[in-house]
């Protein structure tokens, strides 16, 4: 029977709340402790650790490492002395760190926004739709949407930039300057890792132009901006082109951008 | 872990008894980062992957007598030089999971 301890680790996964589980992964021979192979911690933040490896001291220095590794959503192998002794080897767990799922902002309710949404949604984002023109920002158009907004692009973003990372996105499909240069300005000033904005060549010339304009330095969009968005597959319809968005925005993360449109078959370099 | 919760619902509704492999480790090249979790039925059933479906056949073998014997265990999948491991994975890496009884 399943107990306490996973029903809280599923309860907070499912509901995307920070949780740790550290479990023992290997204890030896020599370490003649009372701790078992398994055994484990639950860790939340602001709540009281669940669970015990077998002696109060290791339970007690291994979750304040383990909730450290949380808050920056690190996993990893550490290793102990029986009672948490640091430098020693005897104990070791795998810290586990859950954290909640990255967030996707599209900006611009249009017809290319309904595929991103659902390729997004497969790879694990909550997607937030921002538009700030009523009849197309419906729920009805976008039903796998996690969020729908009636809002300029620069006031949404006042009030939910401080929220965004380095695993989340920022995408701006409206190709309306009025719309985008906002949206493009307001998404720099967070640190969102990725930002993507969509256009042709020449709306794209156009919008960098207003870009420098507005004071955004050329450094700044050159560094971060995915403009024109997507990696260069051939892409023409909505869900081929939110393919080649989804893909860049993995090579963006994944710190391969330069390199992403390299098919496997003629790159050097391990795979995984 | 989140893509298996769902299945591991059913099978404790239906009063199964579940044993979970996780990816505690790997060296070298490995298809699946730790964390990879994979959950098995005292049917034998499935859900979830630790590698890229080399290892999963041996892994259910475990899995079974883990449920069976109600003992966690640490195991290690890859080929090394003196070819200790029966079963490896093609990329030539090594993967050690932890194969535990869910009764936590």
């Amino acid at each position: 029977m399943s107990g306490e301890i996973y029903q809280e680790l599923r309860g907070s996964i499912l509901s995307g709340s920070p949780v740790g589980l550290v479990s023992v992964t290997g204890v030896a021979d020599t370490a003649g402790a009372s701790t078992a192979l398994a055994a484990k911690l639950l860790i939340r933040p602001q709540a009281v650790v669940l669970g015990t490896l077998g002696d109060p001291e290791l339970d007690r220095v291994v979750a304040r490492d383990a909730a450290a590794m949380l808050e920056r959503g690190v996993s990893g192998t550490r290793h102990y002395g029986p009672h948490g002794e640091a430098r020693r080897e005897e104990i070791e767990v795998f810290v586990e760190s859950f954290v909640s799922p990255p967030k996707l902002i599209v900006f611009g309710a249009v017809d290319f926004t309904r595929a991103l949404v659902e390729v997004a949604r497969v790879l694990g984002f909550v997607v937030t739709v921002c538009d700030a023109r009523a009849v197309f920002a419906t729920r009805a158009r976008f039903p796998t949407a996690d969020e729908v907004v009636v809002d300029w692009p620069d006031r949404f973003l006042e009030r939910v930039g401080a929220s965004l990372g380095p695993r989340d996105a920022v995408c701006v499909l409206t190709h309306d300057t009025k719309f985008d240069v906002p949206a493009i300005v307001g998404a720099l000033s967070t640190s969102v890792g990725y930002i993507g904005a969509m256009g042709s060549r020449r709306t794209h010339e156009q919008r960098w132009a207003r870009l420098l304009e507005a004071g955004v330095p050329e450094g700044e969009l050159r560094a971060r901006l995915m403009s024109p968005i997507g990696l260069d597959v051939g892409a023409r319809t909505p869900e081929e082109t939110a393919v080649s968005i989804v893909a860049e925005i993995i090579a963006v993360r994944s710190g391969r951008a330069r390199r992403a449109m390299t098919p496997l078959r003629d790159a050097k370099g391990p795979i995984h | 872990m989140k893509e298996i919760l769902a299945t591991i619902d059913t099978w404790l509704a239906d009063g199964k008894r579940v044993a979970i492999a996780r990816v505690i480790g790997i060296e070298e090249s490995g298809p699946r980062d730790p964390g990879a979790a994979m959950a098995v039925n005292e049917d034998g059933e499935v859900a979830g992957s630790v590698s890229g479906g080399c290892v999963e056949g041996a892994v259910v073998t475990e899995a079974l007598e883990v449920l069976a014997t109600g003992v966690a265990r640490r195991c290690t999948f890859g080929y090394s030089d003196d070819q200790a491991f029966a079963v490896g994975l093609t990329c030539g890496g090594t993967v050690h999971l932890l194969v535990e009884p869910l009764d936590w």
